[in-house]
This record gives structure tokens, C-alpha cells and sequence, in this order.
């Protein structure tokens, strides 16, 4: 009898095209390599010096995302960028990817967006498929049941060079979700619950899948929101089994099989899931009916706590650094904590659901007088989607701002940032000491808490915002 | 690749004993707009050096020491934790480091450290706080044996992946090697089309 799989041994078996030996990692095939601007110009310059060619144009896809402006275009047509060095990254890979033949979804392509969220709204992020890109949030693409993992520019050229990684195969590790979300509790809360229980590096080494009821029930968008944030608990693969809220999301997008392609593509994904017995070299259980809406504290996103609670006195010099940077008042309610801005976006969380979410809590409201909002969508659909069902003008009317898509201020290398000592509650993935604008001190949460907090100006609880909204109807 | 052969590396350290230092420290975003990985060493852990006004601060680790003879950063747990950007190890080998110790070190930067002559090695806890509270000490990193010598004594033995560090030892890049498989490749390829 052979061993039982899991998910994870199926989709790595079937990609790797030299077995690894004690003296070399496994050549592991890439099935879809997205590329972006900050990541590339290293690695294609390495193939040029080399005269070397890109082997799979055909399986590559480019996007400007990262140092790519939000607002739009002036009179004469200039985008406003940061930097030169900005403009000269953009400059860049759409030089490269015409000199590759590579199909760049650029600025005025409608297709164009934050990588993590363009591959799955293609359909090029498909179940069974190897998935790499220069940032470590790919694992986002393991919510469709692929092997997704982020990538150092060296290995760009690698992948660009020969379409192939050299990887030896981590340990597995399954987190189980079981139990029903309380309302105005998603996916973010459930990352961030994970994270402050297992620690930033509980998941180093080791590939997760998520697992159990509560993930079952996810929309696909949460499930992308638990995969992207695999990386801040130190994981470099996050992945969800394949299941009808897959194939129902998969089906019908642009580049995902159809007619026959598509019933032979299904019968393949069906047999992706984990068997049972499968093993693991660890497991965690979470209990997802006591998570409450998160927020962080510290400078790690495992400094995480229900934002319901008071602010913890810190008591390692680790958590004594953070709390200096961090100034929120020791003992005080999260709740009582004055935020200057607010940032819906990123990777994480800046699909429909996600703006829907955000929506909810600000229709109707106005943004406090001294909060500064800014609603950024993940992609150009997203935005023609939100803007077809008027979320804009409640963003609009709200106060908030809401801009062209791209990354903005999740990693603040286009501009958009905040200014020193401001507290920003934002729902992307990372709350790093200077990571939205140096000394700017940041509060990860979902967007239904980042939206309640820039009503509230000060750091809030979302529910009692939904509360209200089931009244009102 | 443009990196030396690393065989032993005998040099002083600079601690950091901060937990979690993250990609974002060593390298801030807003110095990522670059094209070329020249000239990062310039900006590593820029915002621990230079004041609001650009100007180096003092005291700090990084100015007050020369990186030509202290080539090691010794620096606290879950180092290099965040993003993949190769920028981070970029930066610290562009600053003149080529070695960096910790208790464990995060996965992708590690593998990006190795692919750019920079050598990442963990050691266990008690070796870790050794070094934490010595700093400026002249230690040994011998990539042959695997060892961290402290004066006379080996005081840590680490891993490194076998392959990574072939490569290290001989300043070779692993592309040849991957360019090498191109039968293989093709036949994967051909198998599964
Ligand atoms: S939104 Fe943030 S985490 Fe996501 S790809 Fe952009 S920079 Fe990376």
C-alpha cells in the first residue's frame, strides 16, 4: 500500500523534473510565472548578460502593480510617479517583455492589477498548477489548490531562463478551522488569529494547507486572504484543496479551460484533495467560532489581539521595542486609540468582497475629520466592478478616496504613504516598522474594522457598525 | 555571479540583538525603485543610520564600525523575515557583510542570501546567545567544516543546504546547473503538454 497524500505531495510529484538527491534540491517545473516590475530588471538583465532567451513566454505573465501610481494621469497623459527611478522600473519591464515576447497587462490594459489578484481573475491561477512570482505573497494562489510560492529575483532569472526552480521539498503542516464566524468576523481575522498562536515563524519551513469546516465555507476571496497571509506566519506555501467553490469561481474566466479542456481539467482537480490518513509533521487546531475581529499592536503581524481588547504592556525587550514605536497607551481599549489614517487595499484584502465589506460599514457615514481614507481596488475589473455597483460613491461620499489599482500604500513605494508618527489601521499584511512611510506606526485588520475605524477616527469595532445596517433594513 | 568563493571567513561581528528584523528594515521600500543590484550597500538598515535629515547617526553600530573588518552581522531571531526581496541580502553584501548569524533565519531570505555569496548560518540557542552578548568579537565561520570558532573553541556547528553550498565553495552560480537539464526540462515538458 502506499502512503496516503496530501495535497501538497500531489501537486509537488507532479512537477518536479529531477527528484532532489542529498547533494541537489529538485528541479520543480513552474506552470505560470508572474512578473512584476520591482523584482525583474535584476534578473532579466542576468538573462541578457548571458544572451540567454526566455524559455516559456507562453507561461509568463507581467503586471505593474508595485511602484505604479494610484492617481491618475494628468492633462497631458503623464502619470504621476514617485520617483524617476519609479518611472524608469516601469520603463523597464515593458521594454523587457516586448524584447521576450512576454504579455505585459500594462497601464491602460484593462486587465491590469496587483498580481496576486489579476492571476486568479484571469483564471491563470488554476488548481494543480505550480505558480511563482518575486513576491512573497504568492502563496495568495494556493487558495485555488495550486503550489504557490514567492521567489528571490536570482530565481526569476532561473524560472525566465529555464522555467524550472531548484527546491527541496519543506515539511507539511495543516491548520483545521472548525466551528462557524461570528458575524462581522472573515478571513483576515482568522489569519491574524492563526499567526498570534502560532508566532511570525511557527511556519517557517513548512508548507500549509488550510483545512476543516470554516474554511470550506470561505468565498474564494477568503480564502485567498488566508493564503497571502501564510507568509507572516513565516510559511512560504499556503494552499486550500480544490472544491465546487473553486471550480464554480475558476469556471468561465478568460484563460481557464473550457468545453472538453474543462471537464478533463475537473476531473484532475477533483483529485487533488488530501487523503485521508495523510500526514503531517504538524497540525493546529482552531476553534474559528471564538475568533473576534483582529487587529495588531506590535511590529510583527503575530502581535495581534481581538480588537475588543485593551492594549498589552509589553513584556520582552522584543515587545518593549515594539511598543515604543507603536505608542499605543499600555492598558488603555484598543478602542480608545486615535488612527490618522486608513488604508482599504493590497493583495490581502482588496478584491469586490473585501470593498463590499469596507462599503457596508461606510454607506451612510462620513469618515472622521481627521482620519484621511483611501480605497484602493486590487485591479482595473475590481474597480469597474465596485464602480458598476456604485461602491465608489459611497467611498466618495463617505470622504474616503478612491484611486487606480495597484499596491499603494501596502508597501508605499509609489507614493502613496503616511507621514511620520501617523497610526494607520490598513488591510494589508505587513505592519513592519516603516513599511507605509518611515515611522508611520501600523494596525493591520480587516476591511470591515479599517473602515469602522476611519468612521470612528479612533480604532473600532466593526460589529456594532453592522449591527446597525441589519437595523436600518 | 558576481560573488567570491566562501570558504572561512574570519571576522569581527556587529550584533543586533533585536527579534523579527525584517526585509523592510534592511532595506526600505522606498529604495527598491532600482534597476541594477549595485549601490544598495548604500541604503542597508538606512532608517537605524541616518536621521531625518539624512545625516549618519552616532552612535550606531553601522557607522561607528568598518565594514572591512567586521563582515559579520550576529543578529537576533527570525532574521530576514518578510519579503522576498533579493535587495535585502543585496544591500548587507553591498555594505561589505558576508556572513549572517541568528537562531533561525527566515526561508526565502536565506536562500536568497546563499544565492549571493552571502552566507546565512544558523546555531543553537546557546551559541546564539553567546555571540548576542559578544559583540565585536573576532570569530571564525568556516563553510569546509561547518563551524563557528570563538577564540580557541568551536562554539556552533550549522547546516547549509548541500547544493547551496558547493556552490559557495566554488563562487558558482546555480543557473549552469539549471541550464544544464534542458533535456530533462524538455522531456517533462513534452510529457505533459
Ligand atoms: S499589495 Fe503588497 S504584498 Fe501584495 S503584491 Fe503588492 S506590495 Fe506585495
Amino acid at each position: 500500500m502506499s502512503m496516503p497524500k496530501s495535497l501538497f505531495d500531489k501537486l509537488w510529484e507532479r512537477h518536479v523534473v529531477v527528484g532532489e538527491t542529498p547533494d541537489a534540491p529538485a528541479v520543480l517545473y513552474i506552470d505560470l510565472h508572474l512578473v512584476h516590475e520591482v523584482t525583474s530588471p535584476q534578473a532579466f538583465a542576468v538573462l541578457d548578460g548571458r544572451g540567454l532567451k526566455v524559455r516559456r513566454p507562453d507561461n509568463t505573465f507581467a503586471t505593474l502593480d508595485h511602484s505604479t501610481p494610484t492617481l491618475p494621469a494628468n492633462a497631458k497623459g503623464e502619470l504621476p510617479f514617485s520617483t524617476p527611478g519609479a518611472r524608469r522600473q516601469v520603463e523597464t519591464l515593458i521594454a523587457n517583455c516586448e524584447k521576450h515576447g512576454i504579455e505585459l497587462l500594462g497601464l491602460g490594459d484593462p486587465r491590469r492589477g496587483i498580481v496576486h489578484v489579476i492571476g486568479p481573475e484571469l483564471g491563470l491561477t488554476q488548481p494543480g498548477k505550480t505558480v511563482v512570482c518575486g513576491d512573497s505573497h504568492t502563496s495568495t494562489h494556493g487558495a485555488f489548490g495550486a503550489l504557490a510560492f514567492g521567489i528571490g529575483t536570482t530565481e526569476v532569472g532561473h524560472v525566465l531562463a529555464t522555467q524550472c526552480v531548484l527546491q527541496r521539498k519543506p515539511k507539511s503542516m495543516r491548520v483545521i478551522f472548525d466551528g462557524a464566524l461570528s458575524p462581522g468576523v472573515g478571513a483576515k481575522d482568522m489569519a491574524l488569529a492563526m499567526i498570534a498562536e502560532i508566532g511570525a515563524d511557527g511556519g517557517q519551513g513548512y508548507a500549509i494547507e488550510f483545512a476543516g469546516e470554516t474554511v470550506r465555507a470561505l468565498s474564494m476571496e477568503g480564502r485567498m486572504t488566508l493564503c497571502n497571509m501564510s507568509i507572516e506566519a513565516g510559511a512560504r506555501f499556503g494552499m486550500i484543496a480544490p472544491d465546487e467553490t473553486t471550480f464554480d469561481w475558476v469556471k468561465g474566466r478568460d484563460f481557464a479551460p473550457s468545453g472538453e479542456a474543462w471537464a478533463a481539467a475537473l476531473a484532475k482537480w477533483r483529485g487533488l484533495a488530501t487523503e485521508e490518513r495523510a500526514e503531517f509533521a504538524k497540525e493546529v487546531r482552531i476553534d474559528a467560532s471564538t475568533i473576534r475581529p483582529m487587529i495588531t499592536y506590535g511590529v510583527s503581524p503575530d502581535a495581534a489581539a481581538p480588537v475588543c481588547a485593551n492594549a498589552p504592556a509589553p513584556r520582552t525587550a522584543a515587545e518593549k521595542h515594539a511598543a515604543d514605536y507603536m505608542k499605543l497607551d499600555a492598558g488603555r481599549p484598543f478602542t480608545e486609540q486615535e488612527v490618522n489614517r486608513v488604508f482599504i487595499g493590497s493583495c490581502t484584502n482588496s478584491r469586490l468582497s473585501d470593498l463590499r465589506e469596507a462599503a457596508a460599514v461606510m454607506r451612510g457615514r462620513h469618515v472622521d475629520e481627521g482620519v484621511v481614507a483611501l480605497v484602493v481596488p486590487g485591479s482595473e475589473a475590481v474597480k469597474r466592478a465596485a464602480e458598476a455597483e456604485g461602491l465608489d460613491a459611497v467611498f466618495v461620499a463617505a470622504g474616503a478616496e478612491w484611486r487606480e489599482p495597484g499596491c499603494s500604500m501596502c508597501i508605499a513605494m509609489n507614493g502613496d504613504a503616511g507621514a511620520p508618527g501617523e497610526l494607520v489601521v490598513s488591510t494589508s499584511n505587513r505592519n513592519f516598522i516603516g513599511r507605509q512611510g518611515k515611522g508611520v506606526r501600523t494596525v493591520l485588520a480587516s476591511p470591515a474594522t479599517a473602515a469602522a475605524s476611519a468612521i470612528a477616527g479612533r480604532i473600532a469595532d466593526p460589529r456594532p457598525f453592522l449591527c446597525d445596517m441589519k437595523e436600518d433594513a | 555571479m558576481a560573488f567570491e568563493p566562501f570558504k572561512t571567513l574570519v571576522s569581527r561581528t556587529v550584533v543586533l540583538a533585536q527579534d523579527n528584523i525584517d526585509t523592510d528594515q534592511i532595506i526600505p521600500a522606498r529604495f527598491l525603485t532600482t534597476t541594477s543590484r549595485d549601490g544598495l550597500g548604500q541604503s542597508v538598515f538606512y532608517d537605524w543610520r541616518f536621521d531625518e535629515a539624512g545625516r549618519p547617526k552616532r552612535p550606531s553600530l553601522f557607522n561607528d564600525y568598518n565594514p572591512d573588518t567586521h563582515k559579520i552581522l550576529v543578529a537576533g531571531s527570525n532574521f530576514g523575515c518578510g519579503s522576498s526581496r533579493e535587495h535585502a541580502p543585496w544591500a548587507l553584501y553591498g555594505f561589505g557583510f558576508r556572513a549572517v548569524i541568528s537562531s533561525d533565519i527566515a526561508d526565502i531570505f536565506k536562500s536568497n542570501a546563499l544565492k549571493n555569496g552571502l552566507l546565512p548560518v544558523e546555531v543553537d540557542q546557546t551559541a546564539h546567545a553567546q555571540l548576542l552578548t559578544t559583540p565585536d568579537a573576532e570569530i571564525a565561520v568556516d563553510l569546509e567544516k561547518l563551524t563557528v570558532t570563538l577564540g580557541e573553541a568551536d562554539i556552533a556547528h550549522f547546516e547549509v543546504e548541500a547544493f547551496a553550498r558547493q556552490c559557495l565553495l566554488n563562487g558558482v552560480d546555480p543557473l549552469g546547473y539549471l541550464l544544464k537539464q534542458t533535456r530533462e526540462i524538455a522531456a517533462y515538458e513534452a510529457k505533459t503538454a
